[in-house]
């Protein structure tokens, strides 16, 4: 298990004060001028140094992100805009950031819009969390009060920072999609190149960055690239929070280092599997996006980036669902393809018709109701939407239906002839080819 | 996507206008955004429209919004419509959203929508007294506390039919209500069970400051980043003593363990029971010099001009401080070679996987020029030149007596 004194999310559990003065005796805004004086390169080779992969879903390094931009203004501003538009299923880590160490992201805030020359941050949350867009942006009126942040404040570094919030919509949490929301349009994802990087919030360069990533800035800079980097394994560096839903004794979010195995983080955290382990079913490791994982491959399995992608699903944002031997397993992925196009921004004809397509069938299916040779049908469909749309939104309704096929393709066909052993009145409908 | 439509005229009111409160508050979001970029505050100013109207968004109010901002109508309906936060149509005063996705679907959601559809009809249906109406939404985001329903603006967490209904009375009642867990749950935590961020010392401020040793040491001491890594070396230490941690079965061991490879079992079958080419790399490992890369490197750096990393410790030079034919010589007994290949024509042993140029000439001077001489290797002699290539075992692995005998017989 993880130290206590490893852990960067002190305030997990909102059992001590989110405010400035509990904040700082936690080692928030601990020296960041001193970080901040060190300089933009440095603060870019540390983050660099820790390996810390982005914990947005896509892995994609912090550091090298950071570094894309410009290092020279052109004229225009340089923007920093945090996603805190948390909506994959499964996922609520920055939800306890914001309302219990809403100062770790503020702080992180700073220094990342720094490294990247910004002045001025947009923190973009999801219209629902209402009360965690309050707790923000009273931290956010700290932080002025205190003169932490402002144009002119201690840190001799202007620097604003707002509180933005969408209005429920998944789609927002792609960054193109939540740049458009952020300039008051429909969130509809842009097409790339041009990276944000380049042209991004109003045209100007910007870096969308998750909330976790940024929160982790602060400690990982005080303590060094090296600590964080010591921990969790090769490529796969660091802490993360894991998001356990489902059928465990005692659901919770926890800090854990990556590479944690799944057995353990369950038996050490969750108060163990509902009804024991012979009782698991599958388990889907990274928010509802990546395919689902049997039982057996699942159990031992590091809980890392690359031993969950060899796995042929990932990590995403650990938000690990936990499914035992009473679930629906086709139902639960026909419910998962429903959330799909329900989010369907509705731009690329792919998914817009695909995702609707792709929930028919399997509501269909799931109730045996279906013809066998359809099950290869919908998989080639899943392989025709999956790549052929602007954002990763297509992708993420496919994935989920091809890790069922694979490795429950005899549930389906069982519940079919089922269905087709019994008489019913109407015939067994086919889809539309 | 959702299709969303405007309430029918009749539902409309015929104006909308902020109070001047919120008036001063919308004034406050536009200005967060650059000049010319008001269009930014389309979405906090709808919602605190709707917030002003009783929790949906009527026409005039979008209308009244886009002027503000100096938008087309259309595009704010287009983005009234886009989000699904906006209601377009009339809610009860207790507007309840219910999490369907699979997190909570699995956890009890589908009770809780039938006990909402027993409750209060279906979905999107203002009840009777204008108390409820409900709507099934995706991922609210509270998974860890599944399940759970949003109504108006607070979430409340951890339900049951039966707690749903109590709660949906308490509100009707007028009964005050507690947001969040209905099971006791300060937040997202294990329930009872907390067992981590239980060090007092994350707490009490004892800790701030304490990274800064890691900048003091570093300006301090030549060797900075060293002391440092004493430092953590030190911590863990000190961390490991009363931390528990459980190994994890591949925590810093080797993949495949070879149990039946070991020296006791090999003795036991009446072989050698340490083979040669490891007892080689033994004595390597006891030469003057640590064959460490890395302190090679660091005292390459500090004593000499810098030499390019790639020229360090590459794999094909000769290692220094320890004649090679004395250590293959303990490892096994040399091949006999040849003073001169047979015909002036040597073969081209580059084409044996795993012989390089270099290694070509290392073995054209102990002799070897043909590949019918590699394949007529014993276990003896490839040990022997297992340990003057310093290659230990990779003959074997790489089965160059085998590939040899294929070229020499191809050859004849």
């Amino acid at each position: 298990m993880l130290a206590d004194q490893d852990r960067i999310f002190t305030n997990l559990y909102g059992l001590h004060s989110p405010g400035l003065k509990a904040a700082k005796k936690r080692g928030a805004w601990d020296g960041t001028k001193f970080l901040l004086e060190m300089g933009r390169d440095w603060i870019i080779d540390e983050m660099k140094g820790s390996g810390l992969r982005g914990r947005g879903g896509a892995g994609f390094p912090t550091g090298l992100k950071w570094s894309f931009m410009p290092k020279k203004s052109d004229g225009r501003p340089h923007y920093l805009v945090v996603n805190a538009d948390e909506s994959e299923p499964g996922t609520c880590k920055d939800r306890e950031i914001m309302r219990h160490d809403p100062h770790l992201l503020i702080e992180g805030c700073m220094l990342a819009s720094f490294a990247m020359g910004a002045h001025a941050c947009y923190i973009y949350i999801r219209g629902e969390y209402v009360a965690e867009k309050f707790a923000l942006q009273r931290a956010v009126d700290e932080a002025y009060e205190a003169r932490l942040v402002g144009p002119s404040n201690v840190h001799d570094y202007p620097f604003d920072i707002y509180v933005h919030h969408g209005a429920g919509a998944y789609i927002c949490g792609e960054e193109t999609a939540l740049i458009e929301s952020l300039e008051g349009k429909k969130g509809m994802p842009r097409l790339k190149p041009p990276f944000p990087a380049n042209m991004g919030l109003y045209g100007c360069p910007t870096t969308v960055n998750n909330v976790e990533s940024i929160a982790v800035a602060g400690t990982i800079l005080r303590r060094g690239g090296a600590w964080f980097a010591g921990l969790g394994g090769k490529n796969n560096t660091g802490t993360k929070l894991f998001c356990v839903s489902g059928h465990v004794n005692k659901p919770c979010n926890v800090e854990e280092e990556l590479g944690i195995t799944f057995r353990e983080l369950i038996d050490k955290h969750c108060g163990g599997m509902r009804g024991g382990w012979d009782n698991l079913l599958c388990s889907i490791p990274g928010g509802s996006s990546v395919p689902l994982v049997p039982a057996e491959q699942i159990i031992d399995a590091k809980m890392d980036f690359d031993t969950l992608r060899n796995l042929g699903s990932g990590l995403g944002t650990a938000a690990v669902i936990v499914l035992d031997r009473s679930t629906d397993i086709v139902g639960a992925i026909a419910r998962i393809s429903y959330f799909y196009k329900h989010e369907s921004c509705g731009q690329c004809t792919p998914c817009r018709e695909g995702t609707g397509w792709m929930w028919r069938v399997l509501t269909r299916m799931a109730a045996g109701r279906a013809q066998k040779r359809e099950i290869d049908m919908l998989l080639e469909v899943t392989k025709q939407v999956e790549g052929h749309t602007i954002c990763a939104l297509g992708d993420a309704a496919a994935w989920p239906i091809q890790g069922l096929i694979r490795h429950f393709r005899p549930e389906i066909e069982k519940r079919i002839d089922q269905y087709s052993a019994n008489p019913h009145m109407d015939a067994v409908p086919m889809a539309a080819e | 996507m959702a299709n969303r439509r405007l309430a029918p005229a009749a539902e409309q009111p015929q104006n909308f206008a902020f109070t001047s409160e919120n008036a001063d508050w919308a004034r406050g979001q536009i200005a967060k955004y650059p000049e010319g970029r008001e269009a930014s505050a389309v979405i906090p100013l709808l919602w605190k429209a709707q917030e002003q109207n009783g929790g949906w968004l009527p026409q005039k109010a979008i209308e009244a919004v886009a002027d503000q901002l100096g938008m087309p109508h259309i595009r704010v309906l287009e983005v009234a419509s886009f989000y699904t936060m906006f209601a377009l149509a009339p809610v009860g005063r207790f507007w309840v959203q219910l999490c369907g996705t699979v997190p909570c679907d699995c956890c009890g959601a589908k009770e809780l929508k039938a006990a909402l559809q027993e409750r209060l009809g279906p979905p999107g249906h203002v009840t009777a007294d204008g108390n409820f109406s409900w709507l099934e939404v995706e991922c609210l985001g509270a998974c860890c506390n599944a399940p759970m329903v949003q109504i108006n603006q607070d979430y409340y967490e951890d339900l049951t039919p039966e707690s749903l209904n109590k709660l949906l009375d308490d509100l009707a009642a007028g009964r005050p209500v507690k947001i969040g867990s209905q099971i006791g749950r300060v937040s997202s935590e294990p329930k009872d069970a907390v067992n981590t961020l239980t060090d007092e010392s994350l707490f009490d401020g004892s800790r701030v400051g304490a990274w800064r040793k890691r900048f003091e040491q570093t300006e301090g001491a030549d060797q900075g980043g060293e002391s440092v890594k004493q430092d953590e070396a030190a911590s863990t230490e000190a961390r490991v003593k009363d931390e528990t941690k459980p190994a994890r079965p591949s925590a810093g061991r080797a993949n495949e363990s070879n149990a039946v490879d070991a020296p006791a079992e090999r003795a036991s079958a009446g072989q050698i029971p340490v083979k040669p080419e490891d007892r080689a790399q033994a004595r390597e490992a006891k030469a003057p010099i640590a064959q460490d890369p890395a302190v090679e490197e660091d005292k390459a750096l500090r004593t000499e001009p810098p030499q390019h990393p790639a020229t360090v410790g590459a794999g094909d030079d000769v290692p220094e401080g320890e004649n090679p034919e004395a250590r293959a010589d303990a490892a096994g007994t040399r091949p006999k070679g040849l003073d001169a290949p047979r015909d002036d024509r040597p073969d081209d042993l580059t084409k044996i996987k795993g012989i390089g140029p270099v290694n070509q000439r290392r073995l054209n001077d102990l002799g070897v020029w043909h590949y019918d001489q590699v394949a007529a290797w014993s276990p003896t002699e490839v040990a022997w030149v297992s340990a003057y290539l310093a290659f230990p075992g990779r003959i074997d692995r790489e089965n160059w007596v085998g590939q040899a005998a294929d070229l020499a017989g191809s050859k004849g």
